[in-house]
């Protein structure tokens, strides 16, 4: 091994390869027949349960527990995936710890709540290993319509309404869909190529075309598609980074978090990913955690994080924080990036600490940094878009935006949190809209 | 540490926890193990005639309901009676007593219906010094199609007359133990006090089919694609077994009959209420083929526990405690009054009370926004089965209204008197149709 981690610089190969596929193996190896069993036996199955109420996409959870339970796995997987077809990621990376899991009467019980998001993962993955699709298609109904963006919420639009009959065309920039969950989720959390089998699994369904490297704005406009198609879905998130804003920001190793995400999860080996020695990842939200853990893993010395405000105010959930943690990252709160220094590359980044107000206290903080990732948020880019309400498109509660016959969802609409799940649910009742409005 | 010393029928033993004549009790090996783990007796597995033993199916003996995390509620087994040689078995008997002295050993017994069949047995086992015989008149599968175990138990005047056999021919205790798959338990215990018996003991297993298998549609435990009805145990049965002894200790005519209690003794608390409910002693057998011979260390510990708590210095004075408060339904206080009350500091909203009661009783729940949950006293008919259904211990009880308090379900005043269905107002079928 020619590199270890002392090595200075961006350099590839720091471990050996047996770290690596420790490291980059599944967060949460599947459950066995035997523990599902176990852990489905757990559920009280409460009515009005506050896990459904909890769960952005409406699952009936308890009753696809049940399901479970009963030896009906692939039952248990089409009463998930009838409420959000992208359930087997949503499994993967909801933080449930926040949502159905938070709620459940077993965590104001006894702290242990049950294992919805492994739950919904055995059941998902059973069926979706035997490469069964629940769902058909209603007879055509000869309306046509566009969807921007193979993420989440594109892809549960155009499931929906490939469902319900009508042919779907759906327009991506990059050259594989999945969106984020193709290339914005930390690799240990949807390894073995999950994010396109369950794309391929989803599009099973017929009725849906792909067109990759169809960039709206670049390749194809929102009135090209209003005058071709019946009806158009916006669901391209958000493609911009937010920028650091201080002296030093385009310094050689200064680089966005969602590319280094990217790069790990398009690298068909995770060792050829080069990595810092000293790594300040900025940010508080997952894909923060999700780049400094990563950095962490391939094998950086010193990976810091650093937030401006508490750790309460994070995006990314306890969980998240503490996961960061046990993997080795400092977690550094309070702290705004006042300046990247270096010649040419950058070897250090200061930051103001602040209080709770943001205002500076006057004491500063320097860390020795080869690479640094801006995780601070991202921005929706293009023009000649719907009407916007503050930075995203602005949607009413059935997804509709300014412009007639143009619905949008997920990340890059106003509302809601920027989760998969969210954008799922979002696409999903769109799609409900589109069809009812298409067919009135 | 109380004193737990049994004194049954004469036979003493260092505790009231005997293990039932079955499988742990079949040989010399078990038993000794079961000593040494702290068991007060064994019936030891039912010896059959001088002659071939008999065969035992080569194929699943038992079958299984489970409850929540595969935890074994209810077994079922097809097995007969010893496949061991007679006398292989009694030479184990004889040492085993020989060397546990302190300990109970009972002998089961089950020959055919013929008083020369008993009058060969009994004095083979009165050789080896064992403290009693308990008759098997209650196996409810194979045996009983060859005229024996359950088809005995099922006949009263077949249990009067084997009984009236072994006081004849055998010297020392003599146990009948009874099939609950009849119709009034009275009878058979009633024959077999008739014939003399020291005892009974109940119950054997129920007749019962644990599962079918959907994919060959063979009943299970299976045989070659074909199940029968085997017998069933274990901590399922112990209501059925609990109301059958409870029948005969309070029954006139029967009072005073010792009762070895079994079914679905699984802790230190099961076999208290059998006691109190009228058995001298209890018998386990399926808690011990789940958990191992360990259990009975709970068992101890749990029963001299209690006696503490309560003063008690032996265990006679637990049994029959409960006797009198068993009574018939024609006899239940109608003026006592109670409602469900919710702790809501216990609650954790899961809300099945709610839809236990909503669905499929009073209405008597009420569910907010927020999801609290609180009981309406005006719907409320006290039935339990929210507490019944709720996963919480202790989160809702009963609790009884003061007499002189208005139930807001009835508007009628709490009356402190007792007064029955032949006598409360509202009945207006005071009297049974004749």
């Amino acid at each position: 091994m020619s590199q270890n981690a002392f090595t200075p610089g961006i350099v590839a190969g720091r471990l050996d390869a047996a770290d690596y596929n420790t490291g980059f193996s599944d967060l949460h190896p599947a459950l066995d027949p035997h523990e599902a069993l176990v852990a489905a036996d757990r559920c009280y199955f409460c009515h009005d349960a506050p896990c459904i109420t909890a769960c952005p996409t409406d699952i009936d959870i308890p009753l696809f527990i049940r399901q479970i339970a009963t030896g009906t796995p692939d039952a248990a997987a089409k009463t998930i995936l009838s409420q959000n077809i992208m359930g087997g990621m949503c499994a993967r990376v909801c933080p449930t710890e926040q949502l159905c899991e938070e709620a459940c009467v077993r965590e104001a019980a006894e702290g242990k709540p049950v294992l919805i998001g492994q739950l919904q993962r055995y059941a998902t993955d059973h069926l979706q290993a035997q490469g069964v699709h629940p769902f058909s298609r209603a007879a055509v109904t000869g309306k046509t319509v566009a969807v921007v963006g193979a993420g989440p919420a594109g892809l549960s639009c155009a499931h929906r309404l490939a469902m319900h009959g009508h042919d779907v065309v759906v327009f991506d920039a990059r050259s594989r869909p999945g969106g984020l969950n193709e290339y914005g989720i930390a690799t240990y959390k949807t390894v073995d190529g999950y994010a396109q089998s369950e794309v391929d699994w989803l599009l099973q369904i017929g009725g849906i075309e792909i067109r990759s490297g169809q960039a709206l704005g670049r390749d194809i406009t929102l009135e090209q598609l209003r005058a071709e198609y019946d009806a158009v879905f916006l669901g391209m998130g958000l493609g911009g980074v937010n920028a650091l804003g201080v002296d030093g920001d385009d310094r050689d190793g200064v680089l966005d978090a969602v590319d280094f995400i990217a790069d790990l999860r398009q690298a068909g080996d995770v060792a050829s990913v080069p990595v810092g020695r000293d790594v300040v990842v900025i940010g508080g939200g997952m894909t923060a955690v999700d780049a400094a853990v990563q950095a962490r893993l391939l094998g950086a010395l010193n990976v810091t994080l650093v937030y401006r405000r508490g750790r309460d105010r994070m995006n990314a959930s306890v969980f998240e924080q503490d996961l960061a943690a046990s993997k080795g990252v400092r977690i550094v709160t309070h702290a705004v990036p006042k300046a990247v220094h270096g010649n040419g590359a950058v070897r250090e980044i200061e930051f103001d600490y602040v209080d709770d107000a943001m205002a500076p206290t006057g004491e500063t903080l320097r860390l020795a940094a080869d690479q640094v990732f801006r995780a601070i948020g991202q921005t929706l880019q293009g023009d000649a878009l719907p009407a916007l309400d503050g930075r995203k498109i602005g949607v009413d509660a059935r997804g509709r935006t300014s412009v007639d016959g143009v619905w949008a969802g997920g990340d890059c609409a106003a509302g809601g949190d920027d989760l998969t799940v969210t954008a799922v649910a979002e696409g999903r009742d769109a799609a409900m809209d589109i069809h009812a409005t298409l067919m009135a | 540490m109380a004193d737990l010393t049994s004194d049954f029928i004469g036979i003493r033993s260092p505790n009231p926890f005997w293990l039932a004549s079955a499988p742990p009790t079949d040989k010399e090996y078990n038993v000794r193990r079961a000593f040494e783990a702290g068991w007060g007796g064994v019936v030891w597995k039912t010896l059959g005639s001088e002659g071939p033993p008999v065969v035992n199916v080569n194929g699943p003996r038992y079958g299984a309901i489970y409850g929540a995390d595969r935890r074994l509620l209810g077994l079922n087994n097809i097995e007969l009676i010893t496949d061991r040689d007679l006398y292989t078995n009694l030479e184990e008997i004889t040492r085993v007593k020989a060397d546990y002295p302190d300990r109970a050993v009972i002998v089961s017994l089950m020959v055919p219906c013929e008083e020369g069949a008993w009058k060969a047995i009994l004095p083979l086992v009165e050789e080896t010094g064992a403290d009693g015989i308990e008759l098997n008149f209650g196996c409810p599968h194979g045996m009983s199609e060859r005229g024996m175990g359950a088809a005995v138990g099922q006949v009263p005047e077949y249990i009067e007359m084997v009984t009236r056999w072994c006081k004849q021919y055998y010297s020392k205790p003599v146990i009948v133990k009874l099939t609950p798959n009849i119709t009034d338990i009275r009878k058979p215990a009633a024959a077999a006090h008739a014939g003399g018996a020291d005892a009974v003991s109940l119950i054997n297993t129920i007749n019962s089919i644990t599962s079918v298998n959907l994919d060959t549609m063979s009943p299970e435990p299976s045989i070659d694609g074909k199940g029968s009805h085997g017998g069933y145990c274990g901590p399922a049965v112990k209501p059925i077994a609990m109301s059958m002894v409870s029948e005969i200790a309070r029954d006139p005519g029967l009072r005073g009959l010792p009762i070895s209690g079994i079914g679905g003794v699984t802790t230190w608390r099961d076999a208290a209420e059998f006691m109190a409910l009228g058995a001298g002693n209890v018998q386990v057998c399926t808690a011990a083929m789940t958990y191992g011979f360990k259990i009975v260390q709970e068992m101890i510990s749990g029963l001299s526990d209690y006696m503490d708590s309560k003063g008690m210095t032996s265990i006679d004075e637990i049994v029959g405690r409960a006797v009198p408060n068993v009574t018939d339904w024609q006899y239940l206080n109608l003026n006592y009054v109670a409602k469900a009350k919710i702790d809501q500091d216990l609650c954790i909203s899961c809300g099945r009370c709610f839809a236990a009661c909503e669905d499929t009783s009073h209405q008597a729940i009420a569910m907010s926004d927020d999801r609290t949950f609180t009981v309406i006293d005006e719907e409320c008919v006290a039935c339990n089965l929210c507490v019944n259904v709720c996963p919480v211990e202790d989160c809702i009880t009963m609790e009884a209204m003061t007499p002189g308090a208005v139930d807001p379900r009835t508007g009628r005043t709490v009356e402190a008197d007792y007064a029955n269905w032949t006598t409360h107002p509202n009945n207006p079928a005071s009297n049974a149709a004749e």
